[in-house]
């Protein structure tokens, strides 16, 4: 593994040598990617520790299935077409074409908006067949799970309208087009956590 | 606009003075103004976290004697103290602080890469701390229950601060984990992208390699604090029962039932013990470069150093139960976690003998920053070998919850990264100000802190072996706890006053030597890392001239036989060396 031999590297040998390491820093595209991945090792975490405690408290006596409602069948299908629309956006953005990428764009804001209104019917529709927060702790995770995943696109929606205003300024726009396939893993990987969640929210 | 009067030029540039002054020292997006802003706001808040430790030592020390402190304050005191001291301060201030200071200057990049999240990571901390102080003025005052917040009590009535104080407690707590994680993914991002040319990772300084570990740690375990902090958010104010069990409060039966307060315990120690080596990791990296710098001398195993910070780092995340030994868990888990407590503690040990061994028959400048070293080697071998004992779960059995468990970590986890970051200031406070800091005040006040908190701590093992127990406002009439236990309280108090007091020199110093200081120059300790190497001290925005430094080597080429100082900076080419006289026979084998 690189690392291994990375961090295996005798430092005080070779003084001199400047060979096999990138150069000056550039700003933009890999700064941008190493820290969206940290983030989502950040979004990990959090998610993984939910789910886990998650199941810990299903063990206990008190616990109490709720009927999941069937819109978030539907919901799934829209955000998956979210995920699919930035993926095109992404790609319109690798070929600079910006007006089709500005399209996309909008597509997958609209689809997730409509997604997020879902989840809301399925609270709605919660609440009204008496599943309280506080009435059983499966209840109080079904709104946890899906507000705070719903708030990790609407912080993604918030970026992607920075992008939309970037790219209306003639000087900010070339930066758009990375920033744009970055938008696209966000969603990517906010659809597997929620296909993860949903499957454990169905199973148990 | 093509077209502007003079006078109403001028009339402009008086407007711009003010927010020229504004865009460079408060909504500042330079890491080094980030980092004072951090290092200030972390010291101010540490002060109230000090002063409620004094009140909480007027109590312990002449109980009876202070009306003014009720049991309930007592309560407030002892938990707004450890949150103040454990998050707020340490963590803010070796994170953001040190880490905002150092990492780019150390890695020879121009700034953080995303400057304007930094800039918000501070503005949050703040806001965060702001709400958590609003908690001391809200009614029931701020939350009584334990810096640990466990539930059930931490909620129930009965608690001081169960209406408003613990709401705050936790958003304040949901804000800097937000601000942490900006800042976070900001200090990782740096060190992984914006090396200067030649800075490979094994040419790092230690301090950046455990700044860079300790960020990661804290990147991974603070959902773990965030995820606990909005579950009992929800247990405290709409009333679900995540943490909560069924239980009778003040004789009738709660609304609660079912939830589990183990549960709350193992989250809140997967985060916890993490944290112990948020705070020690920056401290040990910092450690390494102080003393290879003071006694110059390379550091003694610098690749065993790195690997043990790493192995450090995985190993904390798999021994968080050895907190919760007494909640009556299965004996084979308290097993497990005995051995892994132990298996921790090798790395541990490995990165103090290497400072040992870098001491050995090293150039010894008894410089302020290397007494504040030595003093950090001994105290944390003192809190490291209490650690062992209580790491054993037939042993931690009768210590759990007693003074013995206050003096381990306040060795450990208090004495030990305040005296690295003491240090740390003597060391770079020249490059922060151009000035150094006062030499007399600063052994004054080494001596004076170094002895001071040894009378306050040492003294708390053998109480807690006598069985006095941890978090108690007064003991009242206990039968196995003698007389003379009393007057050590006592003594102790008056130290911790004591310990108090001398500060002041230190405060008066930072403030003093600023404008009085003697001029520094650029690199007084003749250093060889890159923070020392900058054009201008203190380093001007953007860090570095037209030119990024370039690095040679690593960062410990001192006394390097044949060179003719007996330090070689970073960026230093081997063909630039100067040499020794040619009188000199390099017999042991010239520098290469
Ligand atoms: C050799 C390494 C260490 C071992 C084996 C060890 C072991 C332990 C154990 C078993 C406890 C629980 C005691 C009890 O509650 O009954 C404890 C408490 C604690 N340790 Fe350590 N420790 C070590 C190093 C550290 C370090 C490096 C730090 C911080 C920098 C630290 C900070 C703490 C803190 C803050 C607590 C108290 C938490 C609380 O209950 O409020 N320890 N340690
Ligand atoms: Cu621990």
């Amino acid at each position: 593994m690189s690392l291994l031999r990375k961090i295996s590297a005798k430092p005080w040998e070779h003084a001199g040598e400047l060979e096999g390491l990138h150069g000056a820093f550039t700003p933009g595209q890999s700064a941008g990617r190493t820290g969206l991945y940290m983030f989502l090792a950040v979004v990990t975490s959090f998610f993984l520790l939910f789910m886990v405690t998650y199941y810990t408290r299903m063990q206990f006596p008190d616990w109490e299935m709720l009927a999941d409602p069937k819109i978030l069948w539907a919901n799934t299908a829209v955000l998956i077409l979210a995920s699919l629309a930035l993926q095109l956006a992404s790609n319109a953005a690798k070929k600079h074409e910006f007006s089709r990428m500005r399209n996309w764009l909008l597509a997958g804001g609209i689809l997730t908006l409509v997604f997020i209104g879902g989840q809301w019917v399925a609270w709605e529709q919660l609440v009204a067949s008496g599943y309280y927060a506080r009435s059983n702790p499966a209840n109080a995770f079904f709104y946890l799970f899906t507000g705070l995943h719903a708030l990790h696109l609407a912080g993604g929606i918030w970026f992607m309208a920075l992008l939309g205003f970037r790219l209306n300024q003639p000087n900010r726009r070339e930066q758009v087009p990375s920033s744009v396939t970055l938008c696209a893993t966000y969603w990517h990987y906010l659809l597997l956590v929620w296909l993860v969640l949903f499957t454990l929210l169905l199973r148990t | 606009m093509s077209y502007v009067a003079i006078a109403d030029r001028d009339h402009e540039q008086h407007m711009h003075d003010p927010q020229t002054f504004i865009t460079k020292y408060i909504w500042s997006q330079d890491h080094k103004v980030i980092a004072i802003q951090y290092s200030l706001t972390a010291i101010a808040v540490g002060l109230v976290a000090l002063v409620l430790s004094l009140v909480m030592r007027l109590q312990l020390g002449f109980p009876d004697t202070f009306s003014f402190i009720s049991p309930d304050e007592y309560y407030q005191a002892i938990t707004m103290h450890g949150m103040i001291m454990v998050i707020y301060l340490l963590t803010a201030l070796l994170l953001g602080g040190f880490g905002n200071y150092l990492i780019p200057l150390m890695c020879g990049a121009r700034d953080m890469v995303f400057p304007f999240m930094n800039m918000l990571s501070y503005w949050v901390y703040l806001l965060s701390v702001l709400v958590l102080c609003a908690s001391f003025f809200v009614t029931g005052g701020p939350t009584g229950g334990g810096w640990t917040l466990y539930p059930p009590q931490v909620i129930l009535p009965g608690t001081p601060g169960v209406g408003g104080g613990i709401v705050l407690m936790l958003l304040s707590l949901v804000l800097f984990i937000v601000a942490f994680t900006m800042g976070g993914l900001n200090y990782v991002t740096t060190v992984l992208q914006a090396r200067c040319r030649g800075m490979t990772l094994m040419r790092m300084p230690l301090s950046v390699w455990g700044i860079f570990v300790a960020t990661i740690l804290g990147l991974l375990a603070f959902p773990a604090l965030l995820v606990t902090g909005i579950m009992l958010l929800l247990d405290s104010v709409i009333g679900t029962s995540f943490f909560m069990p069924a239980l009778l409060s003040m004789g009738e039966a709660s609304e609660y039932d079912g939830g589990s307060p183990i549960l709350f315990q193992h989250l809140f120690w997967f985060f916890g013990h993490p944290e112990v080596y948020i705070v020690a990791l920056p401290a040990f990296g910092v450690i390494s470069d102080l003393v290879a710098t003071h006694a110059r001398k390379n550091i003694f195993g610098y690749r065993m150093m790195v690997w043990a910070i790493l192995a450090i780092g995985v190993i904390s995340f798999i021994v968080w139960a050895h907190h919760m030994y007494v909640s009556g868990m299965n004996p084979y888990f308290g097993f497990f976690f005995a051995t892994t407590t132990l298996i921790i503690a090798i790395p541990t040990a490995l990165k103090v003998y290497n400072w040992v061994l870098t001491l050995w028959r090293g150039d010894i400048h008894l410089t302020v920053p290397m007494l504040f070293v030595i003093g950090f080697i001994f105290t944390f071998i003192n809190g490291g070998i209490t650690g062992l004992f209580l790491g054993n779960v037939a042993v931690d059995m009768p210590l759990s919850d007693t003074y013995f468990v206050i003096g381990h970590f306040h060795m450990v986890m208090g004495v030990s990264p305040i005296l690295v970051i003491f240090g740390a200031i003597y060391h770079w406070y020249p490059k922060i100000t151009g000035r150094m800091l006062n030499d007399r005040m600063g052994r004054i006040h080494f001596w004076a802190t170094l002895f001071g908190t040894y009378a306050i701590y040492l003294p708390m093992h053998y109480l807690g072996i006598l069985g006095l127990p941890r978090r108690y406002y007064a003991m009242g009439d206990t039968s196995f706890i003698p007389d003379s236990a009393q007057a050590m309280n006592a003594g102790i108090s008056i130290a911790a006053f004591f310990v108090a007091a001398v500060q002041l020199i230190f405060l008066f110093n930072l403030f003093w030597s600023r404008t009085r200081g003697a001029p520094s120059g650029g690199n007084p300790w003749n250093a060889t890392t890159l923070e020392w190497q900058t054009p201008q001290t203190p380093p001007v925005h953007g860090n570095w001239g037209p030119d990024l430094p370039v690095v040679y080597r690593w960062a410990y080429d001192y006394s390097v036989p044949g060179a003719k100082n007996d330090f070689i900076p970073q960026t230093m080419a081997p063909e630039d060396v100067p040499t020794s006289d040619d009188s000199y026979d390099g017999s042991e084998g010239a520098h290469s």
